[in-house]
């Protein structure tokens, strides 16, 4: 952040010898690139192969054509499962953008009281999201639970579940964000807007709000893509339940996959999200400039 | 954002820094200032957050037969450690070895791969190195749920199934994309004068690396530690697919294995979340400015 003023384009383009010479050789890359084409691009590829074949993970792939796409799109399930995740994606961001904007600005107050319950406002992400499904599992349990109703036997119960526990957990990580983009806006013009007149209210529409906009594009694609691979809470809260109403694309995939053995519907399934999550980050990612990381951080 | 290079004078300044004495006093006032309605909010979260936890507590001391017809909410009467000593005779100490050990990989592994990555990504500008930066950029989008059947394909092919590597390998992958883009971020603060000082008194990129670049970038580092070790600590679907029986277990798919292992003893399977998240909880207590620090450090870059 310092360096802003040296990093003129005449010492990039190397014009003394010392910026050309002590530079790494570009195949210094080379181990990280290999790695993750191995365990994530190639698979990538080998799950479209293997949506054109039909496969029980014993032998060979048998090539079946299109079959599997054929059977996806006549899948009631699948038009389900993605208007759930549309709705599912919807509730968890307004639930945790309003809650975590409002708990971060308070926080990044200095005050001692806020210091403290900030601390506690972040232990429930110390737990994993096996053992906080596991824990509102048992706590919604009807013989066992604090509400004494069968929360998830309901459609709406175990959606609302689904939307709560996600917040409960995730809420920690995007009040921190927030906390730390609110510490970030100048001072001066909260100072200047007191001199204008402007009150605690004005002051968070007109400063706050508009001066945290990166800050909730962070939160929100990062909220989105984590509404897309919902697994573990949907497994352990609902298994896809009552009947299918909360069964969210991945686990469609996990219950076609390594439930019924049918590898080749599980593929198809699966290619489905690469292409619905590469799809909807390119779209944050132009409509918020989300990707121009490097060049923002180029005039700081 | 370039009212952040206009604000950091001003930021800097501190109230007592020999601004004129109504300014300060303002500020101050307006920093420190009580707002009892987002009190009252903040208050309201409180009890959201609390009362899970507080039940969990509780209900993890009952004895399991006392657990159905109590009331989560009230204290337990006669609390016991009997739960507890249930989930540690049932293999805890052996799920928590696994976990440590992938964890250590994983963190290990992520930053030897990721470190050399970002530094030819920030030092050497040419096609290749952006080309390998853009893979990462655009890899934070493949979710691991995507490529799980395919992967567990390679992972028997490899003979790599039922074992801790399996878990270990593709953890780590998937926790690159975000590392690079930190690691990147924070190698490029490093002043380029720097590494021409360096360049003049002959040093190799190697020594750069590791004399210059590293104690230098060492928020984005741990940063980067504490992401990865968090993604393996927590990590679900690769256990739960790659590995199937209890030699290579780890703790989250311990857990999840718990849930139907004591059936309706619920306050042992509460005992072991609490047990799963005494660990991580330890950390927190004493490093929490550190992991507070670095996860708001992934959000905030």
């Amino acid at each position: 952040m310092t360096s802003t003023v040296q990093k003129t384009p005449a010492v990039e383009q190397g014009s003394r010898k010392a910026s050309r010479v002590g530079r790494p050789h570009a195949v210094w890359a080379l181990p990280a690139v290999l790695f993750f084409t191995f365990f994530a691009v190639v698979p990538m590829g080998l799950a479209l192969y293997l949506s054109f074949t039909s496969w029980d993970g014993l032998g060979d792939p048998r090539p079946v054509g299109l079959d599997n796409w054929k059977k996806l799109l006549d899948d009631p399930r699948l038009t389900q499962s993605l208007t759930l995740t549309v709705v599912l994606t919807v509730a968890s961001w307004a639930f945790q953008t309003v809650v975590a904007l409002l708990l971060g600005v308070w926080a990044a107050g200095r005050q001692r009281n806020r210091a403290v319950l900030s601390a506690i406002f972040f232990v429930p992400f110390l737990l994993s999201s096996t053992a906080i499904a596991i824990l509102f599992y048992a706590l919604l349990d009807p013989n066992f639970g604090i509400i004494q109703a069968d929360t998830l036997g309901s459609q709406s119960g175990a959606f609302l579940a689904i939307v709560f526990v996600g917040g409960w957990q995730f809420m920690p990580f995007h009040t921190l964000i927030y906390q730390g983009g609110a510490r970030q806006i100048p001072e001066v013009l909260y100072q200047a807007a007191a001199i204008d007149g402007a009150g605690r209210y004005r002051q968070f529409f007109s400063i706050t709000l508009p001066q945290l906009r990166h800050t909730i594009t962070t939160s929100t694609v990062l909220i989105v893509v984590g509404s897309l691979t919902y697994f573990e809470t949907v497994l352990i809260l609902t298994k896809g339940g009552p009947g299918t109403d909360t069964a969210v694309l991945p686990y469609l995939m996990y219950e076609a996959g390594f439930k019924q053995y049918d590898f080749g519907y599980a593929s198809a399934i699966a290619t489905t999200l690469v292409v619905a999550a590469t799809g909807l980050s390119l779209v944050l990612v132009r409509l918020t400039g989300f990707g121009s990381m490097r060049s923002t951080r180029e005039g700081m | 954002m370039s009212h952040d290079t206009l604000a950091r004078p001003a930021k800097t300044r501190r109230p007592d820094g020999g601004e004129p004495p109504t300014a300060a006093r303002r500020r101050r006032h307006w920093t420190r200032r009580a707002n009892p309605v987002a009190g009252l909010g903040a208050f309201v979260w409180l009890v959201i957050v609390l009362i899970p936890i507080y039940a969990m507590l509780s209900a993890s001391l009952t004895s399991a037969d006392k657990a159905l017809t109590g009331n989560p909410l009230k204290p337990p009467t006669d609390p016991t450690l009997d739960n507890y000593n249930t989930v540690l005779s049932s293999g805890f100490g052996h799920l928590l070895t696994n976990t440590a050990i992938v964890a250590v990989a994983v963190v290990g592994i992520v930053l030897a791969l990721s470190v050399p990555l970002a530094y030819v990504a920030v030092r050497t500008r040419n096609r290749w190195s952006n080309a390998a930066f853009r893979l990462f950029l655009l890899g934070v989008a493949i979710p691991a749920q995507a490529v799980v059947v395919p992967l567990y394909l390679l992972i028997a092919k490899l003979d790599l199934y039922d074992t801790l590597l399996a878990v270990i390998l593709p953890t780590a992958a998937f926790a690159m994309p975000v590392s690079v883009l930190v690691l990147v971020g924070s190698l490029r603060d490093v002043s380029e004068d720097l590494y021409e000082a360096m360049a003049l008194d002959g040093a190799s990129p190697s020594r750069m690396l590791f004399q210059l670049t590293i104690p230098l970038a060492k928020g984005g580092i741990s940063t980067v530690v504490i992401y990865s070790a968090l993604q393996a600590w927590n990590g679900f679907l690769f256990p739960l697919i790659f590995t199937q029986s209890d030699g290579p277990r780890v703790l989250t798919l311990g857990l999840f294995n718990f849930v139907s292992q004591f059936g309706v003893n619920i306050p042992a399977v509460l005992a072991s979340v609490v047990l799963s998240g005494i660990p991580i909880f330890a950390v927190y207590l004493v490093a929490r400015r550190a992991l507070v620090g670095g996860l708001m450090g992934v959000g905030g870059k």
